[in-house]
């Protein structure tokens, strides 16, 4: 191995998949092998059997369709609030100094902490479940995409500047375009920490969602369901984390 | 009076942390005429580029002005055209895309531009698939083809190598002598400035001033094989005795300064 060289697509893949094999063949010797008792770690293929079951007769699919359709609902509003703005304080120096100390302040306060705020606000309803995602992200957002935004290249606006654009067309031709790429990664760190927040809104006062099954499954110490809802989050945001890498390399071509 | 006039301009940055301001320009006057080829050739540090910005509205005098055409520059404008050091193409627009950027580009004017820079067949590439001198041709595609009363170049070729760079100053010149646009070159490179110049304006170090004006007669159009003869070599004698005192004045202050 020589530092930094790069390897061959089909050896990635290879090599990505193996770290799961390995995964699993430890999972199993520890568990089949008897080395930590079922009570605390069921074996792989009960959790498999049990998830099978999960979909087959508990109809868990909807509770899956419930989770994802809360973050994604929480993460969309969040988005449609902290993008514009995130991008106005990146350009408009002014702005960003009115908002920033407020923001920077408001994005370390924990987001599971307003659970129980909010279900006194909310209710134990789908509200309070996309304000908690909501909450946990938009603050994150905004920074992200104001700093973002904020660290153009002061090249690029003055050469834009000599051509003759005015202030509007540097915001709209220049810091927009230019920070697209950077801002879709942004969103996709931000979904990947939204997953956390439904989660932990789905632990409190739920009776739908991944979260909800993991906690009734704790109530029959069944933790080969809450293995397999843990895992089918995983798969989840492995599966998000892809789609929303393919769309960038679709969206950008000129920054891949 | 002349088509660009650069009246008592000087420029002081303030000082950083309660250290003593930085002069770096002195008071400077300059006059331009239409058509002409001027090149700043100075020592690094002597002000030269912040004399550019000036004149391009990116920077502000601290005395003097800017008269373009009879006009007072305030601020940045499509009259007056720049090419930068550093890459400044737009990475997400193709060649095409960011030569017609400015808005007074047009099409016929970009692919009438793309075939004289020689950049045919690259049309819709992205800038990063591209050379640092390939690059360097659209950026002046792209001031060219919004038709600027004057064109400023801060050292446009300065990243580049060797041989790209006199094959650009070739490319360059052949352009200048087509169109006699009007051209404020910055470079610190004496041959460059020989080369290109009608006039070689010589920068002095800092606080930075333009202490000579040494005219260049030599004819155009100019052939690289002009860097090889007598005269050419006689221009350089004398710009290179000029400029060996301005840096070794700038390379003394540099170490006295902390």
């Amino acid at each position: 191995m020589e530092p930094l060289r790069p390897v061959s697509r089909r050896a990635q893949l290879a090599l990505g998949a193996a770290f799961f094999v390995v995964f699993f063949a430890l999972w199993a010797l520890a568990t089949f092998g008897g080395a930590i008792d079922s009570m605390f770690l069921k074996d792989p293929l009960y959790t498999l059997v049990t998830g099978y079951k999960l979909f087959a007769e508990f109809n868990f699919i909807r509770d899956v369709g419930v989770t994802i359709w809360r973050v994604l609902g929480g993460f969309v509003i969040a988005a449609l609030i902290g993008v514009p703005l995130g991008i106005v304080m990146g350009a408009y120096k002014p702005v960003e100094a009115f908002f920033e100390p407020f923001v920077s302040f408001a994005r370390y306060l924990p987001a599971s902490a307003f659970i129980p705020l909010l279900i006194l606000w909310a209710g134990v309803g789908e509200t309070q479940k996309l304000a908690v995602i909501f909450i946990g992200s938009v603050f994150q957002i905004v920074l992200m995409v104001a700093v973002i935004v904020g660290s153009t290249r002061r090249e690029l606006v003055e050469a834009a500047y000599t051509l003759g654009a005015s202030g509007r067309d540097i915001v709209k031709r220049v810091l927009l375009p230019g920070a697209g790429p950077q801002i879709a990664e942004a969103l996709r760190l931000v979904l990947g920490w939204a997953w956390t927040y439904v989660i932990v809104a789905e632990l409190v006062g739920s009776s739908s969602g991944i979260g909800y099954m993991i906690m009734d499954s704790q109530r029959l110490l069944d933790t080969g369901q809450m293995i397999f809802g843990i895992f089918c989050i995983g798969v989840i945001g492995l599966a998000s984390d892809l789609t929303f890498k393919w769309a960038n390399q679709r969206l950008y071509p000129w920054a891949f | 009076m002349g088509f660009l006039a650069i009246e008592g301009l000087s420029r002081v940055f303030p000082g950083v942390r309660g250290g003593a301001p930085t002069r770096a320009l002195e008071k400077t006057d300059l006059a331009v005429e239409d058509n002409d080829f001027i090149c700043l050739l100075g020592p690094s540090g002597c002000g030269k580029s912040t004399l550019l910005r000036i004149v391009a509205g990116l920077d502000s005098p601290s005395t003097g002005r800017v008269m373009l055409d009879g006009a007072p520059v305030t601020a940045p404008g499509p009259d007056r055209g720049m090419v930068f050091q550093s890459y400044t193409l737009f990475p997400w627009l193709t060649i095409e895309q960011n030569i017609l950027f400015g808005a007074r580009s047009t099409q016929a004017k970009a692919a009438d531009l793309i075939s004289r820079v020689g950049l045919k067949g690259f049309e819709n590439h992205y800038p990063k698939m591209l050379s640092g001198g390939m690059q360097q041709r659209t950026a002046l595609a792209r001031a060219l083809a919004n038709d600027p009363k004057i064109l400023l170049l801060d050292e446009p070729f300065g990243a580049l190598d060797h041989q790209t760079r006199a094959l650009m100053q070739e490319l360059l010149l052949g352009i200048w002598e087509a169109d006699r646009k009007t051209v404020l070159f910055v470079t610190h490179d004496i041959d460059e400035a020989i080369f290109m110049a009608n006039r070689v304006a010589v920068m002095s170090a800092r606080p930075g001033r333009i202490k000579a004006i040494v005219p260049i007669d030599l004819q155009h159009p100019r052939h690289y094989t002009l860097k090889t003869t007598r005269e050419f070599s006689d221009y350089k004698a004398l710009l290179t005795e000029q400029i060996r005192t301005e840096a070794m004045k700038a390379a003394q202050m540099e170490e006295v300064s902390p």
